[in-house]
């Protein structure tokens, strides 16, 4: 297992280890993952890629399903 | 201009790999796909060859890994099915890439999703399905130092308490709607499996010092902006736990859109097969928590019955018959053990949202007549998840039942969309 590396979430550095799902790291900055038509926040609910509750902007790329998507280095993550 | 195979399975978990290795070893030219990064599926989500003994069902995910890799098939990870262009293709895309796939014969595998049923507060972050939770863990989330209460029905609540606790959390407690009695019966069932009772109780010991309590279920989560605290209740008396995270599931649905865009016929809930896993559809074959939520054995037996078939070796599907019909029953009474008592219809007020893509209130939905309306009058099922979440608590709530899927069965892009029209092209990966 390697040490890990860091992404950033909202501009936060998250240091993850390798193989770490984007809705994970998302998770560990303490961010919601997006906010619903009615604005109230939503994180990961299913973790399996059905619910699209953790869909953020990964790399200005938007809905991503974070939790099928792994960390690598320098990604840059926004949510919201 | 057709680079297409003899057998494609969608989804690589222990059932998409049995059947496409058994089918690749039998000689046909196999290809598996799966949205998710690596295959394994849920139960064997981010297991390494290094660690892999170390956890419940590692041995199998280790043999069948070796026996997988070895039978050479094509493996398209990150590709999802969205549509069927044409008899014998499959239109995929992955990161707003399409390619076309024919096939000979097609052999679905697409699993489950849990059951999500609205309270108040369930759409608070840090309110996960208890799968949905054991999937992020996988995926690198820490657990270490959370309190984790752990609600809803099935199997699947005490090995996510179990595998949670192994990582250091600190489970508060574990509520399963089910009552002892039906439990209990269901338990005398597993007599003759002593595997399965003693996989559960080797679960218990592990988190012997939190509470399991049947005939409990949540009614209400509270925090400000996230989870902080749980209201749980016997039916008689509610009683309120902190918490950081709520894992909270209804048991599993199986994920029917690719079948019932393809025609196969449902009964009851799943996909009808026969004995060699065939659908209603000729060269269609389900296998897995398609056919009854079964777990790990059955989906592995059912992958080789079908992967067998699909390289036209009847005989050796059928050897695995008694195997399948065991199976089968206890998907059957595992269903009936874990079915959902009534007072959960009505966890939800009027203002809780119940379709969490487009946030439709429960009031909302009352008046309606069925899916179809409640669609076009309150666009519940319009959203992102098209129905994944709510569909399966309507059914529930209000007893409606899902119409046909339409494509996309997922949500695709617009230049995907755009080449519907045109004739399927097989593209290389």
């Amino acid at each position: 297992m390697s040490e890990g590396f860091s992404i950033t979430v909202n501009g936060k550095l998250v240091r993850v280890a390798e193989g770490t799902s984007v809705a994970a790291a998302v998770m560990m900055a303490n961010e919601p993952c997006r906010f619903s038509v009615r604005g109230e926040a939503r994180g990961p609910l299913c973790g399996m890629g059905v619910c699209m509750e953790c869909r953020v902007t990964v790399n200005g790329v938007a809905h991503q399903r974070s939790c099928q998507l792994i960390c690598a280095p320098e990604m840059a993550v926004v949510t919201g | 201009m057709s680079t297409g195979f003899d057998v494609v399975v969608v989804g690589a978990g222990p059932g998409g790999m049995a059947a496409a290795t058994v089918a690749a070893e039998a000689g046909r030219r196999v290809c598996v796909l799966d949205d998710n990064a690596a295959p394994g599926g849920q139960i064997w989500r981010g297991f390494r060859a290094e660690t892999a003994r170390k956890y419940p069902h590692g041995r199998g995910f280790l043999d069948w890994t070796a026996r997988f890799e070895r039978a050479g098939c094509a493996i398209w990870a990150g590709w999802r099915a969205i549509d069927q262009p044409a008899p014998g293709f499959l239109r995929l895309e992955r990161d707003g890439e399409k390619c076309d796939v024919g096939f000979g014969r097609l052999i679905l595998a697409t699993g489950a999703r849990e059951r999500f049923l609205p309270f108040p507060g369930w759409t608070l972050p840090g309110v996960m399905g208890a799968g949905g939770l054991q999937a992020l863990v996988k995926g690198g989330l820490d657990p270490k130092g959370k309190r984790v209460a752990l609600a809803g029905s099935g199997p699947l609540l005490l090995a996510v308490a179990a595998g949670l606790q192994s990582a250091g959390a600190r489970i508060v407690g574990i509520y399963e709607q089910a009552p002892l009695v039906r439990l209990a019966g269901f338990g005398l069932t597993l007599l003759g499996q002593p595997g399965k009772l003693a996989e559960g109780a080797r679960y218990r010991l592990k988190t012997r010092h939190a509470a399991y309590k049947t005939g409990c279920w949540v009614v209400q989560a509270e925090g400000r902006g996230r989870v902080e605290q749980v209201t749980v209740t016997d039916g008689r008396k509610q009683w309120k736990l902190d918490c950081d995270w709520l894992a909270c599931g209804f048991h599993l649905v199986p994920n029917l859109e690719l079948p019932r865009l393809l025609g196969c016929r449902i009964v009851r809930g799943y996909v009808a097969v026969d004995r060699l896993q065939q659908s209603s559809m000729a060269g269609v074959a389900c296998v897995g928590e398609l056919t009854g939520i079964g777990g790990l054995e059955k989906a592995l037996v059912e992958g080789q019955i079908a992967g067998w078939a699909a390289a036209g070796r009847e005989a050796e599907a059928r050897a695995l018959t008694p195997k399948r019909q065991r199976l089968q029953r206890f998907a059957l009474r595992m269903d009936r053990a874990f079915a959902l008592r009534p007072e959960l219809r009505t966890l939800a007020r009027a203002e809780t949202v119940v379709c969490r893509c487009e946030d439709v209130a429960q009031s909302a939905l009352e008046g309606c007549a069925g899916w179809r309306e409640a669609r076009l009058h309150t666009r519940c099922g319009m959203g992102a998840c098209q129905g994944r979440v709510c569909g399966a608590a309507a059914e529930f709530l209000f007893g409606w039942e899902s119409s046909g899927a339409r494509p996309p069965v997922f949500p695709a892009t617009v230049s995907t969309l755009a080449a519907e029209a045109d004739a399927p092209q097989t593209a290389r990966r």
